[in-house]
């Protein structure tokens, strides 16, 4: 079962932050030096991959065209599908990294009676979606532990994100979503057998620890509340690298707190680094302009090719029997090797 | 009709896919090119095998040769070193493959045969494969890996319908093509992609057709077009001075029905009065140098920009074909660029520049005729092809890698009467390859090519059944070649057709004689087909 080591893994983190707080040097560990630990290797991780892929040449301008080409000024031209301006591109990466337009696409191929049905599958798109922007505003929720004062645009946003008012504490609609596309998406692995089928174990582990981050900080907040005012003064603490532990943190905190950390150490390793990499796919931000600018390879290696000279060296006698005008007697000779 | 048609079935698959056992059978497979054609193009390990063999003979060191070459490209695209990383396996792409599709084989999923790579990629070139192994999903490179490679990066076309829905774009058709030029480092590739390369390279086309040969077959169609229409129609070739080169895939020249689109062009020129050549050199726009490295495709694709300058050309002209326009459109100025001795090309008829190719200065024959059809420059007679109920297949190339959308419709839908769509997920950046495409067209292939056509095959027999379309339209050489024994197959009575081929039917040209046949040389109706007509034909 490839979840079983993913799940394990988790299970442990777990168990290791739920009891290792209740030692001092512990709490030490797990409340400073792994949270900078991981934030170090997060940074680092992440602007090496980026830059890594940043410098990497783009040979070929190869965009996927998923429209129209900008050709005849009667066509109507697909501008954001197949962008022939710099603009154009943005606002299709804009449209891809914002609203997952491609994947909005996505349909179901199946077989009835050796007949091939499209259906319309556009579950994977909201689930997706849901997922990614409700942790963007949980995310952003949590600048309110770590800024003081707390900006306005942190405050609107969480009552906002609060205004249903349902029980006390109110119930965020981010941290409703957020658990709902968790699941699907855990689900989907599971249940779908393509899916499931090509899978890896590390697909697993990314969707655990965010399950495994969720699920403690919806027990924060909602089952086992905690101080607020002594957690924001700790995240502060650590925000300005003037950690102050509290003599006792709560264990769902530092379960919280080891899991985050996790994920951050994980990331640069993982194909979490998507994030980053979206940026860069040349199918997508490149614009469909082949034809009326030229694009450079830094790398146009010479190759060995077969030159008009050679080829009518080659085949002079035919030439000459079909009366095709011929250039030079031994061009090809000269140049040929 | 053959007796049973190909059972497709879609099981879901159980248990791993790390084991890269492969079973070679004739009729999915193609065969290993002949030694002399790679030592023509002085390629790696040129020997006797076949894929079915037990012993592939590789070179000693095909393992470092290998993991090498990976590191190399890395290196060198931006796009391998990041599809090789961020995939999260959604499943977008599943089955989006029409060789998965017509196939049922998970490994043909467009992201499993990327995996096939990845596995590697994580073993040799990342910390945590190299420390977790199968956990992060990494293998060793064995032989059997190469076996694999092999056999799933030659059962894809690179049509790049994945990279579509793709919501990181990772197109498996730069995968295919990195994995496939690995394979060629150590001397692992198929004969009907060599073999055309190393003709190419030779004779200028992918048919070995040497310039007194080429001569005659234009010179035959020139002579039948003359026929057909009472008009003394010619044909230049290497003709300095001219104004235009034309450059069309060599099937067009060579091959059925390929050869009524060119009589297509021939009447079109003709009628217009273009000043133009085509060259016996430049005798191929085709480049099957694609389907085996970038190297290869620059090498095949030099003659173009050399031969345009040599006649003294302003701009270059391109026939219909798919992967032509793949490497005319996104490597040929970068490759073999600039093209600083041509012009922008400007349309002598209507006086339209076409500004998009500016640069590259080769334009599209649809969007050349498109532009003459707006501008009412041509006499059309659309009722000449009324015997065709036509519906239009988007080839790959010209779809997913330029977007040459609707000037291929503006055309069909003037020159004839009865056109129909097929289904909205099967055309334009979503259609179907026709399964035979990146070199893989071969008889010796057929079962997979028949299997990877299916969903292709299966929107045609919708608008057959629907409409009573008995024409399949198109704008590939690999189309026309490979469209017909797919439609035998599986939707009988549908016939294939260029553009071009429509289009000299209904072309009313200036002083012809009246015409009784259609370019096929079959009599014109006067009358539409019915329903029930087409669907009993």
């Amino acid at each position: 079962m490839k979840a079983f080591a993913p799940l394990l893994a988790i299970l442990a983190t777990v168990a290791f932050a739920a009891l290792a707080g209740h030692v001092h040097a512990g709490l030490i560990l797990l409340a400073v030096f792994v949270p900078y630990a991981a934030f170090a290797v997060f940074l680092v991780g992440f602007c090496y991959r980026v830059t890594r892929w940043a410098w990497a040449p783009v040979p070929f301008r190869i965009p996927t065209t998923c429209g129209q080409q900008k050709s005849l000024p009667w066509i109507k031209p697909a501008s954001l599908d197949n962008p022939s301006t710099g603009w154009g591109a943005f606002r299709r990466m804009a449209l891809e990294v914002l609203l997952f337009r491609s994947l909005f696409r996505n349909n179901r191929a199946r077989l009835h009676d050796q007949r091939l049905v499209l259906g319309e599958d556009q579950y994977l798109w909201l689930g997706a979606l849901a997922f990614h922007w409700s942790l963007l505003v949980i995310l952003l929720r949590h600048l309110r532990l770590f800024l003081q004062p707390v900006p306005f645009i942190v405050t609107a946003l969480s009552r906002l994100d609060g205004a249903f008012q349902v029980g006390v504490p109110a119930v965020y609609v981010s941290d409703v979503v957020i658990l709902g596309a968790l699941v699907y998406l855990t689900a989907r692995r599971f249940c779908n057998p393509l899916v499931r089928y090509l899978s890896l174990p590390i697909d697993y582990l990314a969707l655990f620890l965010l399950l495994g981050i969720v699920t403690s900080g919806l027990l924060i907040r909602y089952v086992f509340p905690v101080d607020v005012a002594a957690i924001k003064q700790f995240a502060l603490g650590l925000a300005v690298f003037h950690p102050v532990v509290p003599s006792a943190l709560p264990p769902t905190f530092l379960v919280h707190l080891l899991l985050v950390s996790a994920l951050a150490a994980y990331f640069p390793f993982s194909t979490l680094m998507h994030t980053g990499g979206v940026f860069l796919s040349p199918t997508r931000n490149l614009t469909n302009n082949n034809r009326s600018r030229r694009h450079i390879n830094p790398w146009n290696h010479p190759v060995k090719t077969h030159s008009y000279a050679q080829w009518e060296y080659e085949f002079r006698d035919k030439l000459k029997a079909a009366k095709l005008p011929i250039e030079s007697e031994d061009a090809g000779q000269i140049t040929g090797d | 009709m053959p007796d049973k048609l190909l059972a497709i079935e879609q099981k879901n698959p159980e248990g791993g896919w790390r084991d890269a056992k492969v079973e070679f059978r004739k009729g999915t497979m193609c065969y290993a090119a002949a030694p002399k054609n790679i030592a023509y193009l002085g390629g790696t390990n040129p020997r006797e095998w076949q894929p079915f063999d037990a012993d592939w003979k590789l070179p000693p060191n095909w393992k470092r040769i290998i993991l090498d070459g990976m590191k190399e490209r890395l290196q060198k695209y931006r796009s391998f070193r990041l599809f090789m990383e961020i995939c999260v396996r959604c499943g977008a792409c599943a089955d989006k493959c029409h060789f998965y599709i017509g196939s049922g084989d998970p490994k043909n999923m467009p992201v499993l045969r990327a995996e096939l790579m990845r596995s590697v990629y994580r073993r040799y070139f990342t910390l945590t494969g190299r420390l977790f192994g199968s956990l992060v999903g990494s293998r060793e490179l064995t032989e059997d890996v190469i076996k694999e490679w092999f056999y799933y990066f030659y059962q894809c076309t690179e049509c790049r319908r994945c990279s579509v829905f793709c919501p990181y774009g990772i197109d498996t058709a730069e995968i295919t093509m990195m994995g496939r030029e690995l394979l060629d480092l150590i001397g692992c590739n198929i004969n009907w992609v060599m073999e055309p390369a190393a003709n190419c390279f030779r004779t200028g086309n992918h048919l070995g057709v040497q310039p007194h040969a080429f001569q005659d077959s234009l010179q035959f169609a020139a002579d039948e077009a003359s026929e057909i229409t009472g008009l003394p129609i010619e044909v230049p070739i290497n003709r300095k001075g001219a104004e235009i080169l034309f450059v069309m895939p060599s099937a067009d020249y060579f091959g059925t029905p390929h050869y009524y689109t060119l009589l297509g062009y021939l009447m079109l020129f003709h009628e217009i009065g273009l000043d133009y050549t085509v060259s016996a050199f430049a005798s191929e726009g085709g480049n099957f140098g694609l389907f085996s490295s970038h190297e290869l495709t620059k090498r095949l694709n030099a003659k173009i920009y050399e031969e345009a300058k040599r006649l003294g050309v302003k701009w270059i002209l391109g026939g219909e074909c798919g992967h032509m326009w793949r490497v005319f459109h996104q490597y040929m100025d970068t490759m073999n660029g600039p093209a600083d001795f041509l012009e922008p090309p400007v349309s002598p008829i209507t006086g339209t520049r076409f500004d998009n190719a500016r640069s590259t200065c080769a334009v599209h024959i649809c969007e050349f005729t498109a532009d003459l059809i707006h501008h009412g420059k041509l006499r059309l007679d659309p009722s000449r092809n009324d015997r065709w109920n036509v519906t239009y297949h988007d080839s790959c190339n010209p779809s997913r890698a330029m977007g040459l959308l609707e000037e291929p419709r503006h055309i069909l839908k003037s020159v004839c009467r009865n056109f129909h769509e097929m289904p909205e997920n099967t055309i334009r950046e979503q259609t179907f390859c026709c399964g035979s495409g990146a070199g893989l067209g071969t008889d010796e292939n057929l079962e997979m090519r028949l299997r990877g056509g299916f969903p292709r095959a299966n929107a045609v027999k919708y608008v057959r059944e629907k409409h009573g379309v008995n024409l399949l339209a198109c704008i590939c050489a690999i189309d026309k070649a490979t469209l017909p024994t797919l439609m035998e197959y599986w939707v009988p009575g549908v016939e294939v057709a260029g553009v071009h081929e429509l289009l000299g039917n209904a072309l009313v040209m200036t002083g012809e004689k009246e015409r009784t046949t259609d370019l096929r040389g079959e009599d014109l109706r006067g009358e539409p087909l019915t329903k029930e007509e087409a669907a009993h034909e």
